[in-house]
């Protein structure tokens, strides 16, 4: 990742573990990245990967559900995980907003939406209630909606969806936060909606100057808005470059996989997405050695038992990447796979055997 | 919403004739003993007796009765007369009802208070032994009879018969206007013995429906927010968890007006329940029918209140 020394957010080694009944879910497993002031990075992979669990740390939301947390999140250069309760509030909702997946979910039923903006605004701020309202309505103004004065008196299921999502961004953006965290922001909206929320957050981004973590597990939402990416897998980061390096050069099994499940319109009919074979492991007991070796079409004997670093690329150090593979067998692999071949075909293409009838 | 209102007291006054049919039946099937030979004391005989069922109008058909009572109901609000002293049902019920009222809505402040706060507070600390002490003895007083409850206080607590002489005992009811603090001590036994067992049963309910709700969606906004979690939990938390207990509050209180009939009779409070319970006693059906009717009636309004609530507690729901 490149960027200044002093990066906005740095996460170092965070580690989460949720104890439960059946065992320690490791939720995050050492993980380590950072954003710069105003700029964005898009933390890519499937439900279960860690994810959310590692933003909502950062929002310090996983403390009270009994969370065993260590590592450090340096946010302005203080680490957020050695804050108080009390204090840790003031920089939640202020310094770092949070928008979720269902906007309809996350905004309370029975209080008008003006009402829930205003409340935001009086979270961090000494202002009247009539103050804080019409604060409201123009947040409601700044993120596209119109007739805010009205809307302001409305309840949120008298809201569309993508007008509930840009309420919630409003709210977000109530005290003018650094970092916005926003997970899964169109996952439960209609494509042409979900475009024009990205626009959204892209306008405002440019606008207020804050950064932005988008969380999602489509690669093509972070195609166009993400600066950098990091691709989480079992509770750890896989794979982590520049957004140009991870679609163009990608390095990872996973990241491919990711890659060629994304509908393309330039791409023929008669080509078929292709899905990543298996489900996402089990969180509480692992796989053993390279956690996706048992979904991974590349995986020699090896890969069950050694576990493999996130190391840098020859010659592209700020992409780094954990795989057992050679970075020169990746690389003729990705060269056939973007031919068009299935992974069995660039396999024995890569290891020079005859391919499968 | 008025259509809508007006709909459902249609409904109401259909389902208070079928009731009123229904015990009207019931009374007259069942050997209960004839009101007529019980009025005629010591005159018994036959020809005494066929006047005085005359009189009661009981040599009448049956359907031709229940004719003349819902008439009667209906042109006068008249719901006859006591077979056994002649007074009138309906200013019968009407001087016993402050009693009931008092010992019920007294009640229901307690039982509120400490059912929501006790839910409340086991909720926020589950599993912790605040919580595992309140809902054992939550589970206790559930169990409990009220009558027990009731003699189990009065052994313990009555000025009369106590151990420990602290609050008057059985008896001991006066009305609010004529004395409000001998009115107010009297009822507190009455009320911890009817708030009991609701108590618990509201403390159980609100702890459930507040451990949901903190799961929900809009409480991970509200604390990312940067709210402290005192107004998460009270101001979003409980706003949506109240839900449940409003609706089950409107129904026991119109349950009870019609049928404390335990609790009145254990520290003998002339309430509509004893009412009840002595006409039962005597065989005199017009004060049965009466009581049951009004029973009827406070439910069936309590419903209706409690449906009206919910639009305005929950904006989703409009009645159409």
């Amino acid at each position: 990742m490149s960027g200044p020394a002093e990066p906005l957010l740095r996460v170092e080694d965070l580690h989460v573990e949720f104890p439960t009944e059946d065992g320690v879910v490791h939720a995050v497993d050492g993980i380590t990245y950072q954003v710069r002031a105003g700029g964005t990075l898009g933390i890519v992979g499937e439900s279960g990967s860690g994810k959310t669990v590692s933003s909502m740390t950062t929002m310090g939301l996983t403390r009270a559900q009994g969370a065993r947390i260590s590592g450090r999140i340096l946010f302005e250069g203080r680490d957020l995980l050695e804050l108080s309760e009390t204090q840790m509030r003031a920089v939640r909702g202020n310094d770092i907003a949070m928008i979720f997946q269902d906007p309809l979910s996350s905004l309370h039923p029975f209080f008008k939406v003006g009402a829930q903006l205003a409340e935001a605004v009086r979270a961090h701020r000494e202002v009247s209630k009539s103050a804080a309202l019409a604060r409201a309505v123009e947040l409601l103004s700044l993120v596209g909606i119109p007739d805010p004065d009205r809307r302001a008196q409305e309840y949120p299921h008298e809201f569309s969806g993508g007008m509930r999502q840009r309420a919630m961004i409003a709210m977000a953006l109530a005290n003018e936060p650094k970092l916005l965290i926003a997970d899964e922001p169109t996952t439960a909206l209609d494509v042409t909606v979900q475009a024009q929320i990205l626009a959204l957050l892209e306008r405002l981004q440019r606008e207020l100057g804050m950064a932005i973590v988008i969380i999602t597990h489509d690669l093509g939402v972070v195609a166009e808005m993400a600066d950098d990416i990091a691709v989480m897998y079992a509770g750890r980061i896989v794979e982590t470059a520049s957004a140009e390096l991870t679609f163009h050069q990608p390095q990872h099994p996973y990241t491919w996989g990711l890659l060629r499940s994304i509908p393309r319109l330039e791409s023929s009919r008669e080509d078929e997405l292709v899905p990543i074979s298996g489900s996402p492991p089990s969180l509480i007991n692992r796989p053993s050695g390279c956690h996706f070796h048992p979904r991974c079409p590349y995986a020699e004997p090896d890969h069950a038992r050694i576990d493999p670093k996130l190391e840098p690329v020859a010659e592209e150090p700020s992409h780094h990447v954990a795989c057992l593979l050679e970075q020169d067998v990746r690389r003729r692999i990705w060269a056939q796979l973007q031919t068009g071949a299935t992974p069995e075909q660039a396999l024995a293409a890569v290891r020079g055997a005859e391919p499968p009838a | 919403m008025a259509r809508y209102i007006i709909r459902r007291l249609l409904w109401g006054v259909l389902l208070l004739i079928i009731v009123a049919a229904l015990t009207f039946v019931l009374f007259r099937i069942l050997p209960t003993g004839d009101p007529a030979k019980l009025r005629a004391g010591r005159l018994q005989n036959p020809k005494v007796i066929a006047e005085i069922r005359h009189d009661l109008g009981l040599d009448k058909p049956l359907l031709t009765q229940f004719w003349l009572y819902m008439k009667g109901i209906f042109s006068r609000l008249d719901l006859g007369f006591s077979y056994y002293s002649s007074a009138p049902v309906k200013g019968l019920i009407w001087t016993r009802f402050p009693a009931t009222l008092s010992l019920v809505l007294g009640g229901a402040v307690i039982w509120l208070a400490s059912g929501i706060a006790v839910g409340i507070i086991s909720a926020v600390r589950q599993r912790t032994f605040v919580d595992r002490a309140s809902m054992g003895t939550a589970l206790v007083l559930v169990s409990a009879p009220e009558y027990w409850l009731g003699l189990i206080a009065l052994y313990l607590f009555a000025a009369d018969i106590g151990r420990f002489k602290v609050f008057p005992g059985a008896g001991s009811y006066v009305s609010i206007t004529s004395d409000p603090w001998g009115w107010f001590t009297s009822l507190i036994l009455p009320w911890l013995v009817v708030a009991a067992g609701n108590a618990a049963i509201y403390a159980r309910v609100m702890r459930g429906s507040l451990i949901e709700v903190m799961g929900e969606d809009y409480i991970r906004t509200a604390r990312a927010k940067g709210l402290s979690e005192r107004r998460v939990v009270l101001r979003h938390g409980v706003r949506s968890a109240i839900n449940p207990i409003i609706t089950i509050v409107g129904l026991d209180i119109g349950v009870l007006l019609g049928s404390s009939v335990l609790v009145e009779t254990v520290f003998d409070i002339p309430g509509i329940g004893r009412l009840n319970y002595d006409a039962i006693t005597h065989s005199d059906f017009p004060i049965v029918q009466g009581t049951v009717l009004a029973a009827a009636l406070f439910i069936i309004v309590a419903n209706i209140i409690v449906d009206i609530a919910y639009a305005y507690l929950d904006p989703r729901v409009r009645y159409s």
